[in-house]
C-alpha cells in the first residue's frame, strides 16, 4: 500500500467517522449543532388550596410518570410547614404534604420543568391492554340503559372500527345541539361527561383509560386539567379530546394522571381546589445539556465530557480548542509560510490571549518580553552560566508580572490581573531564545519570528475564542478526528507556501 | 507581487513542504541525521573514510576543562570554536590571531580570555543544540582560506555548497559574506550567493536577499569573473559524502585552504532552497534527471554524469547573466 494511499484511507477514516458521530448526534440526538439554538421549556406548576379547620391535613395528589416525547428536567415543591413525601401506589406516583393543626387558607405548590423531545412521537405501546372488566348499564335507571342501548347501536351502525366508533361518539356528545338521548344521559345519569363516556365505551367491550393532562403552550394561569380518554383498538392508543375529539400525539399533550384515582385527595380542610398553569420560556441548549438529562439518553454520551465533573469539564473545554490553534498553527505554518518562535508557542500565547482579552493580551506580551530583553541583555554582560541565566530571567518575569498586577490594580485596571496566566516558563524561553536570536542574527530575525508568533497567536486566539468553534469543540469532540484528517492532508501537502510565491518571484520575472 | 505557481513548478522549482515531503523524508533517513547534526562525528567519518576536513585541534567537554584553556590555546594563533550540534553557524567562533592576551575575530573584534570561556560555556550548556541539550566544543584548526576569494568576501568565510542527490551534485553555489552579514556566510543575513556552473566551477548568477546584483556590495568586484580552483575534486568530496552518510539529500559545505585544498567544513541533511535563486535554476528538474539514473554507479561516474548533464551555458531555459 503506497504512503499516499493510505494517507487518503486514513483522512477518509478519520473524516468519516467524525462526521458520522456528529450526524448521529444532531439527527438523532437532536443535539443543535448551532451553539446559540433555543429550545422551549415549559414549567408546569400545580396550585392546590384548601382553608384548614383546626385539624390535621393530609394532601394526597397524583404525579405524572415519565412519557414518550416529553422529558421531565426538575421538580420543584414549596409548601411551607408542610411536610412533603412522595410516594409509590398502584395507580402511581403521588405526592403527599401533611400538617397537624391547619388554620385558615393555605396554598400548595408543586412544579415540574418539561421539555418537548424533538422528532416523531411513535404511538405510545400498548402497556396494559389488561382485561378491562365489561362494564354492565345495570346500575342506571332502566330507561337510561335503554337510551344508552340505543344510541351506542346508532352509532355503532355508522362506524366501522373502534376508533371511529369512539369518534363519533364523542361527536354525538360535544355537538352543539346534542341528540335527544345524549341530553338525557347527560342531564340524569349523574356522572360527569368523562365518565359517562368512559362508562359507555367499557360497555361496548373496547379497552379505555382516562387521562388527564394539560396542552403544553404558552403562558396560561389558572387552568383545568383536560381530560382525555386513551383508546386501545388492538394495535395503538389514541387519545381522545372530549371535546374535539382525536388529538394528535405531537400536540404537546402532557399526561398529569392516568386512571380512575383521584386527582387530589384532601382529608382534614375544606375548600379543596387544584388549578394549574404554564409558563414557556426558551433556555439555550447548553443549559440543558449542562443538566445531564440528555445524558441518560444514549450511550454514546453516556460515554462523553459531560459525565465529567463540571471544574474536569471546564478544563476540557480548554484544552479541547488547543487542536483548532493547532491547526490555525499548521496552516499559517504550512500554507502560508510564516515563521515563529518555537512551534506551537503561539498556540499558549493564544490560550493566555483568551484569559486577558486580546488587546490587554498582546500589550502585556509585548511589555514583558521586551523588558525582559533589556533586562537578558544585562544579564548576559555579568556572564553567568546558562540555566542560571534562564532560571534569573524566568523570577525577572514573574516580578514583572507581579509588579504589573499591583500597578493595573491600583489604577482599575482589572484584564492585567489575570496576567498569571501567561505561562512564565515559556515567556522565559521566549525572550531568552529571542535574545540569542538578537545576537546571532540581528534584530530583523527576530521581528520576522516575534511578529510571526504573535500574528499566528492572533489568529490562533480568533478561532479558539470564537463561540462556534468553542461550541463545537465541546460538543462534538470527535471534530477532532476531522481536524486530525485536515491536518494530516495538509501534512502531506508539497504545493508552495504562499511565501514562496513571493520568494521566487524573481525566478520568473 | 506573488509569482504564478503554475510557472513555479514548470520551472521546476522546489519549495519547501516538497523538499521535506519528497526529498528529505523519502530519502533522508533519520537514524543518519546524528552523523551530520553532531560535527564532530561528521569529523571522525569523514576522516575514516579519508576525506579531507579541518583539523581537530581539542574537545572540551566539561566546564572544568575552561580553567585550563589559557594552556590549551598556547601557541595556538588561529583557531575556530564551534559547538559538535549546533546549527545555521550558531556559536561558531573564528579567531584569526593574537596580540598578547587578546583573540582577534576575523572582523577585527577584540576578545579576552573570559568572553572565549564565555562562549565554551554557553556551547557545553547546550545553548546552541537543539533542544538545549548538553553539547561538546570543538576546537579545530582555522582554514587558510584561498586567496583567490579575497576578493568577493568581506571579513568572513567564504564557502561553496553543493547540493547532492543520491550522490550526485545537483547544484552549487559560493557564499559570500558581506558587511551586511557581518562575516557569516548565511544567505538570509545578506551574505551573496554565486551560482555555479557544474560543469565548469564557473560563476553564473549572483543574489542578495533574493534580488540578482553583479557585484560584490563591500569589495566592489564583478561576480563574473570568478571561477573555482580544484572544481572537479570539490564535485568528487561533495559526492563521496553520499557513502558515508547514506544520506540522499544532502549539502556540503566545503572550504579552500591554501595549502591543503578543498575540505569539508560541515554537511547539512536539510539545506534551504536559496541555491536555486543563485543559480537562477529550479532543481526539480535536476533531481528529476538524476532519478533516470542508476543506484550503483561510483563517485567518478556520478561527478562525471553531473558535470555533463547540468551544463548551463549550454541550457535552454537559462538566462545568462553575462549577456545582460
Amino acid at each position: 500500500m503506497s504512503r499516499r494511499f493510505q494517507v487518503r484511507l486514513i483522512t477518509f477514516a478519520l473524516a468519516f467517522t467524525g462526521f458520522f458521530i456528529v450526524w448521529y448526534k444532531v439527527g438523532v440526538l437532536g443535539i443543535p449543532f448551532l451553539p446559540h439554538e433555543k429550545r422551549s421549556v415549559y414549567t408546569v406548576g400545580a396550585e392546590i388550596s384548601f382553608v384548614g379547620q383546626k385539624k390535621s391535613v393530609l394532601v394526597s395528589m397524583a404525579l405524572p410518570e415519565p412519557q414518550e416525547g416529553i422529558q421531565i428536567l426538575s421538580e420543584d415543591v414549596a409548601s411551607s410547614g408542610f411536610g412533603y413525601a412522595e410516594g409509590e401506589t398502584v395507580n402511581g406516583k403521588r405526592a403527599e404534604w401533611s400538617k397537624r393543626n391547619v388554620v385558615g387558607p393555605q396554598m400548595l405548590y408543586y412544579s415540574l420543568e418539561v421539555l418537548i423531545e424533538p422528532g416523531e412521537h411513535k404511538p405510545k405501546p400498548p402497556i396494559v391492554p389488561s382485561e378491562q372488566e365489561t362494564e354492565t348499564l345495570s346500575d342506571l335507571p332502566n330507561m337510561l340503559q335503554d337510551t344508552a342501548k340505543n344510541l351506542l347501536h346508532d352509532i355503532r351502525s355508522r362506524s366501522a372500527d373502534t376508533h371511529s366508533f369512539t369518534a363519533q361518539l364523542i361527536k354525538d356528545f360535544s355537538a352543539k345541539e346534542p341528540s335527544q338521548a345524549v341530553k338525557i344521559l347527560l342531564a340524569q345519569s349523574g356522572e360527569s361527561k368523562i365518565d359517562l363516556l368512559y362508562r359507555l365505551l367499557r360497555y361496548r367491550k373496547i379497552t379505555v383509560r382516562k387521562i388527564h393532562g394539560l396542552y403544553l403552550e404558552s403562558a396560561r394561569r389558572n387552568i383545568a386539567l383536560t381530560p382525555m380518554l386513551d383508546v386501545y383498538d388492538g394495535k395503538d392508543w389514541q387519545l381522545y379530546d372530549l371535546n374535539k375529539g382525536k388529538v394528535v400525539r405531537d400536540k404537546n399533550f402532557f399526561v398529569w394522571q392516568q386512571g380512575d384515582n383521584a386527582l387530589i385527595e384532601v382529608t382534614g380542610a375544606k375548600k379543596s381546589n387544584i388549578s394549574f398553569s404554564l409558563n414557556e420560556r426558551q433556555v439555550p441548549v447548553q443549559y440543558l445539556l449542562d443538566k445531564k438529562e440528555l445524558v441518560k439518553k444514549a450511550a454514546i454520551l453516556d460515554f462523553s465530557l459531560f459525565t465529567l465533573p463540571i471544574s474536569e469539564q471546564n478544563t476540557y473545554r480548554h484544552i479541547l480548542l488547543v487542536p483548532f490553534g493547532a491547526l490555525v498553527v499548521v496552516l499559517l505554518r504550512i500554507m502560508v509560510g510564516l515563521r515563529t518562535s518555537g512551534t506551537f508557542m503561539p498556540v499558549l500565547i493564544a490560550l493566555a490571549f483568551m484569559e486577558t482579552t486580546l488587546s490587554a493580551g498582546l500589550i502585556m506580551f509585548i511589555m514583558i518580553v521586551g523588558m525582559g530583553l533589556i533586562i537578558r541583555s544585562y544579564l548576559s554582560s555579568l556572564n553567568l552560566l546558562l540555566v542560571a541565566r534562564i532560571s534569573a530571567v524566568m523570577i525577572v518575569v514573574i516580578l514583572i508580572m507581579s509588579f504589573m498586577s499591583i500597578l493595573s490594580f491600583k489604577l482599575g485596571i482589572k484584564e492585567v490581573l489575570t496576567v498569571t496566566f501567561f505561562p512564565m516558563i515559556i515567556l522565559a524561553w521566549t525572550i531568552e531564545r529571542m535574545s540569542i536570536l538578537w545576537e546571532e542574527e540581528g534584530a530583523r530575525e527576530v521581528f520576522i519570528q516575534g511578529g510571526g508568533s504573535l500574528i499566528v497567536a492572533v489568529f490562533a486566539y480568533f478561532v479558539m475564542s470564537d463561540p462556534f468553534v468553542s461550541h463545537i469543540a465541546f460538543n462534538f469532540p470527535e471534530l477532532l478526528l476531522v481536524v486530525l484528517a485536515v491536518i494530516i492532508m495538509i501534512g502531506r501537502y508539497s504545493g508552495y507556501r504562499l511565501s514562496e510565491l513571493m520568494r521566487f518571484r524573481s525566478m520568473v520575472e | 507581487m506573488f509569482a504564478n505557481p503554475f510557472k513555479l513548478k514548470k520551472l521546476g522549482i522546489l519549495g519547501m513542504n516538497k523538499r521535506n515531503i519528497h526529498y528529505i523524508g523519502a530519502h533522508n533517513d533519520r537514524k543518519y541525521y546524528p552523523l551530520v547534526d553532531n560535527k564532530l562525528k561528521t569529523k571522525i567519518v569523514a576522516q575514516n573514510a579519508g576525506i579531507a576536513v579541518p583539523k581537530l585541534i581539542k574537545t572540551i567537554e566539561r566546564q572544568s576543562q575552561l580553567r585550563h584553556l589559557k594552556e590549551m590555546l598556547e601557541g595556538i594563533d588561529g583557531f575556530v570554536l564551534k559547538p559538535s550540534q549546533g546549527s545555521g553557524g550558531k556559536g561558531i567562533l573564528v579567531i584569526v590571531k593574537r596580540e598578547g592576551d587578546e583573540f582577534i575575530k576575523a572582523n577585527g573584534q577584540r576578545l579576552a580570555l573570559r568572553d572565549i570561556q564565555r562562549d565554551i560555556s554557553n556551547i557545553l550548556s547546550g545553548l546552541y543544540s537543539l533542544g538545549g541539550k548538553p553539547d561538546v566544543a570543538m576546537l579545530e584548526t582555522l582554514v587558510e582560506f584561498d586567496p583567490i576569494f579575497d576578493r568577493y568576501s568581506y571579513e568572513g568565510v567564504p564557502d561553496i555548497r553543493v547540493i547532492t542527490y543520491r550522490g550526485y551534485p545537483a547544484m552549487a553555489m559560493l557564499r559570500c559574506s558581506t558587511r551586511e552579514s557581518d562575516g557569516k556566510a548565511n544567505l538570509h543575513q545578506g551574505a551573496v550567493g554565486v551560482g555555479l556552473d557544474i560543469a565548469t566551477g564557473k560563476a553564473l548568477f549572483a543574489v542578495q536577499h533574493g534580488r540578482p546584483v553583479t557585484h560584490h556590495p563591500d569589495t566592489g568586484y564583478d561576480f563574473s569573473e570568478l571561477e573555482i580552483p580544484h572544481w572537479e575534486k570539490i564535485l568528487s568530496l561533495a559526492a563521496s559524502c553520499y557513502e558515508v552518510t547514506h544520506l540522499g539529500y544532502l549539502g556540503v559545505d566545503i572550504v579552500l585552504d591554501k595549502h591543503l585544498g578543498p575540505l569539508i567544513l560541515e554537511l547539512n541533511a536539510r539545506p534551504g532552497l536559496a541555491i536555486q535563486i543563485a543559480n537562477r535554476t529550479g532543481a526539480v528538474k535536476r533531481y528529476d534527471v538524476i532519478d533516470t539514473q542508476q543506484a550503483n554507479l561510483d563517485v567518478t561516474q556520478r561527478v562525471k554524469f553531473s558535470m555533463e548533464h547540468f551544463n548551463m551555458q549550454e541550457g535552454e531555459d537559462q538566462i545568462i547573466m553575462r549577456e545582460k
